[in-house]
């Protein structure tokens, strides 16, 4: 890697840019809210009651920091690398998703917002932004797209349940894309009291940055974790990619160790050539779409293509403009799984660690199984394990019931 | 009006059609009326009828809308517009062709092409500044672009003679006004509720004081839009602002049209009862205040 060093970390610069990508393309309606925005996370940043709010509810509530766990019958049924998992499934909600929805209510707070929105595709942002929203008193509108809702019934409930309202979205295919620009239609609407808390790290600057920073406690955990387990960093890093938060926050910290590899797993759906895909860098291009300017699925004359993926939370056509800017940068290494090849893993998962992983995490999981054979047992290979699969049981059972003899879940 | 040739290098300009239209309008005493429509919606051929009537139905100003597949400033109607049109063929080469033959024969109805920054972006900047000229496009308003990307299209439209129409918004303060004002040319679009297009309607008192406050700022004209759906609201807004932008209302037409030439029926008698009001606001507000 040709990087100088403390380059990386740096970004974005003050205009939220990351090189060519990021930015802040919004409507002049919702620009005065961003400044804000932006100003009031700098001062949260180096606010120390901020600080210690946020430390605490990522420990009491959260239930950090999670443990980094070395799956040991994994490691040998690949009879390489030696794999370690992050274990984010277990946070509350169980994904990642909460280490970041816990920091912007507590902004929302702050700036006296009265109401929260979000967009969700497999509905793991969804609730655990319902869940903070309903811990901190806030009424929650979390918009997902109508096939979503039919594919995550479960998480539909537990938002209900969580006394939020889902809106169905029913424009463009009804998937992810089109909740957020449903939520940013609400946001443009009631621009003065209401906290749009996105769930990834896309969208106008400051989001990518401060979504980043709020999973970068992933990062931090893991490499002090590892020092204390093997008294050195890790060889590598995996995580899969929808519009990256997992792998922004697993990755960030380590982005000035030049020896730390970095492997994204974007959703390859039915392979890359089929054109039914999620894989943005893969086989995307350059373009602009929800505030920010990153790679997108679209055709040569800027319309977005539809993503696919088995996996709702990957189902999404565009990704963070940090991965763009490290994919273009040579820092990152970006590949993609298909829907089948994460199904594979997703079995293995389950049978040798009793670990069932979200159907996202398979994905990241699909690239351990093709690289770990490869390695020395020295390697240690750091996967994060972003989110677990009870809300996919539905889809599995749907690809593989006829195998264990279930036709209905 | 001044016959020295455009010349970037020496500071004239020739005056541009948006300029000529408002200075008449002006002599009228009287508000534009702004129209949009998508362009392609609902399909090529009703589209370009729809257009070329425009003018004799009353219309002073045209914005034409480049079709997006995600346009997250757009109610239903406009978002509706965009796919119909997308889904019958419509690209930004096509969008281009069709201004380039209404100017065939009309060579004073300024067209503003209205949309999202992707498909430009795509296309290449400066292809699309150089077709559109050339097409005799005279303005664009591009809803994702905040005077932070000043850089990206409004700087390099100016250098085409293109005006770069910004939308000023209920969020924008004082202290915020000069940087939306800084770049823009031609005239200023007054979004009159913080919300997308073709939802609730204006509150009368709150508008007239921001039209007023946005003058303070500049002597640029100022249209107002979002929410206009009726000729009594056209000519109430209309007695204090330059231009009055009419777009979903239209939009709804064609949705609502069984046949294309139904569509273009209801459209232009929409925009002729638009252009009555419009022409007749200020002298019946005279009469009122007698």
């Amino acid at each position: 890697m040709n990087q100088p060093a403390n380059l990386s970390m740096s970004m974005p610069d003050a205009n939220g840019l990351f090189g060519s990508f990021g930015g802040r393309f919004v409507a002049e309606t919702l620009m005065p809210l961003i400044l804000e925005l932006q100003d009031e996370y700098t001062t949260a940043k180096n606010d120390p009651e901020f600080q210690r709010q946020l430390a605490y509810f990522q420990g009491d509530y959260v239930g950090r920091p999670s443990p980094l766990y070395f799956a040991e019958r994994l490691t040998e049924h690949f009879g390489g690398a030696s794999i370690y998992l992050k274990r984010e499934e277990l946070n509350h909600t169980g994904a990642h998703k909460i280490n970041n929805c816990i920091g912007q209510v507590l902004l929302a707070k702050q700036m006296g917002k009265k109401r929260i929105i979000a967009e969700t595709g497999a509905g793991m942002h969804g609730v655990a932004t319902a869940t903070v929203a309903a811990r901190f008193g806030l009424p929650c509108v979390i918009y997902m797209g109508t096939t979503d809702i039919e594919r995550q019934q479960p998480n539909v409930f537990r938002m209900k349940l969580l006394g939020a309202e889902v809106i169905p979205v029913t424009s463009g295919t009804g998937t992810l894309k089109d909740a957020m620009n449903e939520a940013l239609r609400d946001w443009v609407t009631n621009v003065d009291d209401t906290f749009y808390i996105i769930g990834t790290v896309a969208g106008p600057h400051p989001y990518p940055a401060m979504v980043r920073d709020f999973q970068a406690v992933i990062g931090h955990e893991t490499r002090s974790q590892m020092l204390e387990k093997q008294g050195r960093l890790p060889d590598s890093l995996v995580a899969c990619i929808g519009g990256g938060s997992n792998a922004m926050g697993l990755f960030h910290p380590f982005l000035d160790d030049i020896d730390v590899k970095m492997i994204g797993v974007e959703a390859g759906g039915k392979g890359v050539k089929s054109g039914l895909h999620a894989a943005s860098l893969n086989g995307g291009t350059p373009g602009v779409l929800h505030g920010n300017r990153t790679y997108l699925l679209q055709n040569e004359d800027g319309q977005i293509i539809d993503a696919h993926s088995i996996s709702a939370g990957l189902d999404y056509p565009g990704i963070g403009p940090e991965h763009a800017w490290l994919h273009e940068q040579g820092r990152v290494e970006y590949v993609s799984a298909t829907d089948d090849e994460a199904l594979e893993a997703f079995q293995i998962c389950c049978r040798q660690e009793g670990i069932i992983p979200a159907l996202e995490t398979a994905h990241a999981l699909a690239e351990v199984a093709k690289r770990a054979p490869t390695l020395p047992r020295e390697h240690l290979m750091v996967v994060n394990l972003s989110g677990r699969g009870d809300k996919d049981m539905m889809s599995v059972a749907h690809h593989l019931g006829d195998k264990f003899g279930v036709k209905n879940v | 009006m001044s016959t020295i040739q455009d010349n970037a290098n020496n500071g004239f300009k020739k005056a541009s059609r948006l300029e000529n239209r408002f200075a008449e309008l002006k002599k009228q005493n009287r508000p534009a009326l702004v129209s949009y429509l998508t362009a392609g919606d609902p399909d090529a051929e009703t589209s370009r009828r729809l257009l070329h009537g425009l003018p004799s139905a009353g219309v002073d100003i045209i914005e034409l809308g480049m079709p997006f597949s995600d346009p997250m400033a757009d109610g239903p109607a406009i978002q509706k517009a965009a796919l119909r049109a997308l889904e019958n063929g419509q690209t930004q080469a096509k969008t281009l062709e069709m201004v380039r033959r209404f100017r065939e024969e009309n060579s004073t109805t300024p067209i503003v092409l209205m949309g999202y920054y992707n498909p430009i972006f795509c296309y290449g900047v400066e292809r699309f500044l150089t077709d559109a000229a050339l097409a005799g496009v005279d303005g664009l308003i591009v809803v994702d672009l905040p005077p932070e990307h000043d850089e990206e299209l409004c700087q390099p439209a100016a250098q085409h003679g293109i005006d770069f129409i910004r939308l000023a918004t209920p969020t924008t303060d004082a202290k915020r006004l000069p940087k939306v004002l800084s770049n823009t040319s031609g005239f200023i679009y007054y979004v009159s509720v913080a919300g997308v297009t073709g939802g609730s309607a204006p509150t009368p008192e709150r508008l007239e004081s921001a039209v007023a406050k946005l003058r303070e700022h500049t002597d640029l004209p100022v249209a107002v839009g979002f929410g206009i759906r009726t000729a009594e609201q056209a000519a109430t807004i209309g007695r204090y602002s330059d231009a009055v932008v009419v777009g979903s209302a239209l939009v709804d037409c064609i949705e609502n049209a069984s046949t294309p030439d139904e569509a273009v029926e209801r459209v232009h008698g929409l925009v002729s009862e638009l252009a009555e009001s419009v022409r007749t606001c200020r002298t019946e507000s005279e009469l009122q205040a007698c």
